[in-house]
């Protein structure tokens, strides 16, 4: 997922992040702040991509921002898991290690909501993830860092969820049941 | 209605959700495009339904096509119907995809207001958290001034998340809403000691936020800080903590020596590498601020030694944050850093780039005149194998920057630094050609020992123009070519072969180049020509001359037929000079010193800010008209400022002195001086110059002859680092010699200075090759030294920059509402509400006592009525429009009583009396435009019963004037009422809408209207009657639309808008308020301000344009107007004026 903002006037957001599959084909992303065009995304993304993706197994997770990420004040930070990339890109006020460790808290989060998260969970579960996100990250600022705690408020949303669906799902299948019978 | 429900089911389940769509677009990988263009359609279909549940999982597909770079702005309406569903789950999908696909200029964004209140307020916390979460992602201006005040509310919710959630999203609302800082900021400084570590660390967050961008306003949160850093063991909270430290240090010199003890016991105690790190960077920090003040009790000798450990490990994340470490130290101690260059230089080889770039940056700081060559060859290397090309151009740019820093101080020997810059043009595809270019230029004009070297090696290169312009496909190489061109042209005395470069600069292949490269080949070609013309003066062949002349008429006319303006201009006026000349030549008169003259002078560098240091002579004034401003502008160009040029600021009188003879004798002189000094300016003769400049004593030392001047082919630099190794090994010998019969001398001295006497050879002792006649920049004589032009007046934080400890003032606080969303400036209206309010509880008690034993009389309507106005979005749905109302009322009924005789001159509305009742009518309606049907005009009216009775039956009749009527039911008479369709319990209101029609819309309207309705009590009923009046403004015609600053400039043009102006007198309004007071009132959006002027525009229902332009000085408001209506634009204005009349 990717938060982030105009290249021209990048100095206002804090923080994207960034979750790229290797084939491409599934990307979360999530632009904090001012809004960019769909095609300045996908371009932040290919690049992003690019750069993440030629990288070696065993070098530092820091790359230094270029002009698409907004200067020399933003570097994108990023982890490697199998087939999956997290890049988050922050400014100089978030602490480079304290956002690897973020990162290993959201692919631990993701584990445990998914329970065993695979690549397809991911790839067909965009809106999840997005709202397992919104948890830890608003509007490009750190929000929770505890994954008991989101763990805790991704549950309890989803049994929210869970419950109104059941009120409809019942509807559903009475329909279901008369139909049949008819 | 069930089986529609039960139908929405059904389909429901044969819908495609999300899942089918990404496994769809996974398995049509070749026609990825066709295939979602299908599901687009698809998707279409399902918004058009009615059924909530299918259009949210169309809502939730549109959100992962935009994922996928697709735009789904068209949409955005149907968002926000998902995300004012009742349901969490829909309402959840409806504010994830607004926060994926809104922003800024997203126009439904305005009709979300009202929804996000009411999810802020919801008792459920997760949609308030959902709210927020989305709220944070798209926050505007207009949002955040709106829900300022709720979100600070939810700071003080009972729940932690929402609390969290609500104090990091004030940063947002700050951002957007600078005012609100203030107000919010002491409820924030209490979050910080919220019992909720989450809500805590929120609140680090945000105040860390705001300190770095302004660090002095914060510092008196220190103490704070300092208690929270030696408490808290959240280690998130003590890294955002250490480092606000980092930021309040260089501010408060004394806290680093407070903080030094504390961070050295985290050092010690932690075990989180990322706490550890940031104490270490603070602590650096302190050294550094330290070390101004001389107060240090300690080097950072510590810091190094801990971060060449880190470098050192084999954990790349680790070496890299250690160099990014010492980079910083590297600013106050350079010397501590240099010491470990060979650590430095070993990190260049890494295989990590981003290691390498960090290290690129500290070598800048390394590099001294003794290993500059050194470090520079290592890096060209490096250049050879870079592979990526970003990475080669960051090189190539720490290379120019390594060698240009401070004035080139480290260089010795420019003609290998000339070498080194025409071997950087040998790559391919670099962005950087205007970089070298520029360098080139720099080194060429303000070295003037190297112009000889610097011409002939450009020679060469403009020889290679095929192979430069030949390659690749990025063509900034070529810029290079610019300034090779011009450095042929302007030093052409130092070329061999002047035929040759000339003819090499007129090839056919130069068309190919960019516009501003061959008009600078074009003009340098003419300055050769007279070089040659001037060299061949006296000799008795004039072969040469004739062939030069000759050639240039043969291949200038290609550059005639240029596309671009600048080189067919010039070419054409070369050609045609050329012609002249030729024509001379046949007569065998002598024109080479004439020609000559064309290019005479020499050009100084000046410095880049010398432009804006002129002072300002006296007796000047630069706003003042030269000549009288024309009466009405016709000349309406692209800037609507310009548009209104009638008036103009009579206060700024200029200064018009009667200058006389003396005195302009004096400026004369004064100014021709200038002009000596202005390099720029083309002397009248070359004689001139004599007197003029300081070129002359710049000593221009002779080039080493060791070095030959003609390189053949491409040189290279080694050569060149060869060559200055020799030198200085030569040097060192002859000093020797020297220094033996000195060293008496030096004995004495010695102990003195010498500090960096650290190498075999110390800085000192390795003289330049030439001497480094760097010409300074020029400044203008008595330059200001003025430096605060860094300052960027659009930087966003800057609004954020006010005192925090300064008590609240009344008119700070945040907009608050109570019904219906006010303003934070009080209209006129509110202020006689304000004054109205006090009264009221003692009318009412009288009033009371009575009531009790006579007849029942009953207070009843708070009758929210016109005058009122509405700012309708422009939304393709009229169903679904949004107001914001304003409220504004009439005079309550005991009031009218007492001033009924005059009651007209407020407002002008009379009241009709009634004597029996006692309403108190404040009447708050928003009329509001119908954008589907110009002629319609929608009144929404707010009833309130505030009596203890019961009332029903309530009808609504206005007795309709020609202009306006009020829309009834077919078949029912012109006279007849509307029933209200609700009755109103004690104590409570209601809204109903009455539609209108309207014909013409230029004038304002007052209608006269009765309500009846019965009052019902316990043992009886009456039947009860109420007058009131409906104002129809002007302004209530007009819809709030946004217009872009091009389109405001191309309705300026047109001819048909007709124009005036009213001049409002001691308004003491900030600007600010004064344009959001018009905008609010008048339904006008702002199109572009600059400074204390700016343009509005509005539309009326009936499409009229209305632009403003307001312009603010001395207290005094000026107005300009254009509409194509000019009645309608006359009773805008006075409506207007009336607003600020009665503030």
């Amino acid at each position: 997922m990717v938060a982030g903002s105009r290249p021209t006037s990048c100095r206002n957001y804090r923080c994207w992040i960034e979750r790229l599959n290797h084939i491409t084909e599934s990307k979360t992303l999530k632009f904090a702040l001012e809004k960019t065009t769909e095609d300045m995304e996908q371009q932040i993304i290919r690049e992003t991509f690019h750069l993440v993706s030629k990288r070696d197994e065993n070098v530092c997770n820091f790359l230094e921002g270029g002009l698409l990420i907004g200067g020399s004040d933003n570097k994108l930070i990023y982890r490697h898991y199998a087939t999956l990339y997290f890049v988050f890109c922050v400014d100089s006020s978030e602490s480079e290690l304290g956002i690897l460790d973020l990162i290993q808290v959201f692919v631990e989060t993701l584990d445990k909501c998914f329970e065993n998260v695979c690549e397809l969970d991911l790839i067909f579960h965009v809106d999840k993830v997005h709202n397992i996100l919104a948890e830890m990250v608003m509007g490009g600022m750190v929000l929770e860092t505890n994954m008991n705690e989101i763990i805790t408020q991704v549950d309890a949303q989803n049994k929210m969820e869970k419950s109104e669906e059941a009120t409809l799902g019942m509807r559903v299948s009475f329909v279901t049941v008369y139909s049949i019978a008819r | 209605m069930a089986l529609k429900m039960v139908k929405g089911s059904i389909d429901r389940i044969f819908d495609k959700n999300l899942q089918d769509l990404v496994r769809g677009v996974r398995s049509h990988r070749e026609d990825e495009a066709k295939y979602i263009s299908s599901c687009i359609d698809e998707i279409k279909q399902e918004l058009k339904q009615d059924n909530i549940a299918v259009k949210a999982n169309a809502v939730c597909k549109l959100t992962y096509l935009q994922m996928l770079g697709y735009d789904i702005s068209w949409a955005a309406f149907n968002i926000v119907e998902v995300m004012s569903s009742s349901k969490f789950t829909y309402k959840r999908i409806g504010y994830l995809a607004a926060s994926q696909c809104f922003h800024d200029g997203t126009d439904v964004i305005m009709l979300t207001t009202n929804q996000i209140r009411k999810d802020l307020s919801s008792p459920n916390q997760y949609d308030t958290g959902v709210a927020l979460t989305g709220l944070s992602c798209f926050v505007t201006p207009d949002l955040a001034r709106d829900l300022a005040n709720d979100i600070m509310t939810l700071m003080s919710h009972t729940k932690p998340y929402i609390r969290k959630k609500a104090v990091l999203i004030m940063y947002k609302v700050f951002l957007k809403y600078p005012e609100s800082l203030r107000p919010a900021f002491p409820r924030l400084k209490e979050k910080l000691d919220d019992p909720d570590p989450g809500v805590q660390s929120a609140a680090v967050n945000v105040i860390c936020e705001l300190a770095r961008r302004n660090p002095r306003n914060y510092l008196s949160l220190a103490p704070l800080f300092f208690k929270l850093m030696t408490s808290s063991t959240n280690n998130w909270v003590l890294i955002k903590i250490i480092k606000l430290f980092g930021a309040l240090t260089p501010l408060e010199p004394r806290l680093g020596k407070k903080l030094i003890e504390p961070l050295t016991n985290l050092i010690h105690s932690t075990s989180a590498m990322s706490l550890l790190y940031e104490c270490v960077n603070t602590v650096i920090a302190d050294c550094c601020v330290c070390v101004k003040t001389d107060t240090c009790p300690r080097p950072p000798q510590l810091c190094v030694q801990k971060l060449r450990i880190l470098i050192e490990d084999s954990d790349q994340n680790l070496k890299y944050l250690g160099l990014l470490a010492m980079s910083k130290i590297l600013k106050t101690h350079p010397k501590s850093v240099q010491s470990h260059k060979d650590l430095v230089l070993q990190c260049l080889d890494d295989k990590d780039e981003s290691i390498r770039l960090r290290a690129l940056d500290l070598l800048y700081g390394m590099v001294s005149k003794k290993n500059l060559m050194e470090i520079v060859k290592k890096l060209m290397v490096h250049v050879d194998k870079a592979e990526g090309t970003t990475y080669r151009d960051e090189l190539l740019t720490k290379i120019i920057d390594i060698c240009s820093q401070s004035n080139y101080q480290y260089i010795t020997n420019f003609e290998w630094y000339i070498s080194i810059l025409v071997e950087l043009t040998r790559l391919e595809g670099t962005r950087h050609g205007h970089l070298i270019a520029s360098q080139m230029l720099d080194v060429a004009v303000r070295v003037k020992a190297i112009r000889g070297f610097a011409v002939v090696q450009m020679a060469t290169l403009l020889d290679n123009t095929t192979l430069l312009a030949g390659s690749g496909q990025h063509k900034s190489i070529c810029e290079v070519l610019y300034a090779a061109a011009w450095i042929c042209g302007e030093f052409s005395e130092h070329l061999e072969d002047p035929v040759h470069t000339l003819e090499a600069m007129l090839r056919p292949k130069v068309a190919t180049l960019p516009g501003h490269i061959q008009a600078i080949y074009i003009q340098n070609a003419a300055k050769l020509f007279a070089a040659v013309l001037n060299g061949q003066q006296g000799t008795p062949d004039c072969q040469t001359m004739q062939e030069s002349s000759q050639l240039l008429i043969d291949r200038l006319p290609l550059f005639v037929q240029s596309a671009d303006l600048e080189v067919q201009e010039r070419a054409s006026c070369i050609l045609q000079l050329v012609k002249f000349i030729q024509k001379l030549q046949h007569k065998e008169v002598e024109v080479g010193e004439e020609v000559t003259a064309l290019f005479a002078g020499e050009l100084n560098p000046v410095a880049p800010k010398a432009q804006k240091k002129v002072p300002v002579p006296d007796g000047l004034d630069l706003d003042a008209w030269i000549n009288e401003p024309p009466s009405e502008s016709e000349s309406e160009d692209e800037k609507p400022v310009a548009v209104f040029a009638e008036e103009e600021l009579r206060h700024a009188r200029p200064h018009h002195t009667e200058v006389d003879e003396k005195e302009l004798a004096r400026r004369r002189e004064a100014r021709k001086q200038e002009q000596a000094n202005n390099p720029f300016y083309i002397k009248a003769s070359p004689t001139s110059q004599k007197d003029s400049t300081g070129v002359e004593h710049i000593p221009v030392v002779q080039i080493d002859l060791s070095v030959p001047l003609k390189v053949p082919g491409m040189s290279t630099s080694d050569k060149y680092l060869k060559l200055e190794e020799e030198r200085r090994q030569r040097e060192r010998k002859e000093r020797g010699k020297k220094e033996k019969k000195k060293k008496k001398k030096r004995e004495k001295r010695s102990g003195m200075g010498r500090r960096h006497d650290s190498g075999p050879e110390s800085e000192e002792d390795i003289a330049p090759a030439h001497m480094v006649d760097i010409v300074t920049e020029e400044m203008p004589e008595n330059a200001l030294s003025s430096d605060d032009d860094e300052k960027d007046p659009n930087d966003p934080y800057r609004a954020l920059d006010v005192d925090l400890d300064k008590p609240l003032a009344d008119s700070e606080k945040l907009p608050v509402r109570a019904h219906r969303p006010t303003n934070i400036l009080k209209s006129p209206a509110d202020d006689g509400e304000v004054q109205e309010v006090p009264k009221e509880p003692k009318k009412k008690s009288k009033k009371e006592k009575r009531d009790k034993e006579e007849e029942r009389k009953v207070r009843l309507l708070w009758l929210r009525c016109p005058n009122g106005e509405i700012q309708c979005t422009c939304t393709k749905s009229s169903k679904h429009k949004k107001k914001k109302q304003k409220k504004d009322k009439e005079k309550e009924e005991k009031k009218r009583k007492k001033q009924h005789g005059h009651s007209g001159d407020r407002e002008g509305e009379e009241s009709v009396q009634n004597g029996t009742l006692e309403e108190e009518p404040l009447p708050v309606c928003d009329i509001q435009g119908n954008l589907q049907n110009g002629s319609q005009v929608v009144v929404s009216i707010i009833f309130e019963n505030k009596s203890t009775s019961f009332l029903k039956s309530m009808e609504f009749n206005v007795l309709d004037s020609l202009n306006s009527k009020l829309q009834r039911p077919e078949g029912s008479g012109p006279h007849d009422g509307l029933t209200v369709p609700f009755q109103l319990p004690p104590g409570v209101s209601n809204e109903a809408r009455f539609i209108f029609s309207v014909q013409s819309i230029v004038m304002p309207q007052r209608l006269k209207g009765t309500l009846t309705f019965i009052v019902k009590a316990d043992d009886s009923s009456t039947h009860e009657k109420l007058d009131f009046k409906l104002h129809f403004t002007c302004s209530s015609y007009l819809i709030t639309t946004p217009c872009y600053s091009d389109t405001f400039a191309k309705l300026l043009e047109s001819a048909d808008l007709k124009g005036t102006s009213v001049r409002l007198q001691e308004v003491s309004l900030p600007f600010h308020h004064l344009l959001a007071k018009i905008c609010f009132h008048h339904h006008f959006s702002v199109v572009e301000r600059i400074d204390s002027c700016a343009s509005l525009y509005s539309r009326s229902i009936q499409g009229h344009h209305v632009c403003l332009l307001v312009k603010y000085a001395h207290q005094t408001v000026t107005i300009d107007a254009k509409c194509d209506e000019s009645s309608l634009l006359g009773n805008v204005l006075e409506e207007i004026k009336k607003t600020f009349s009665q503030s």
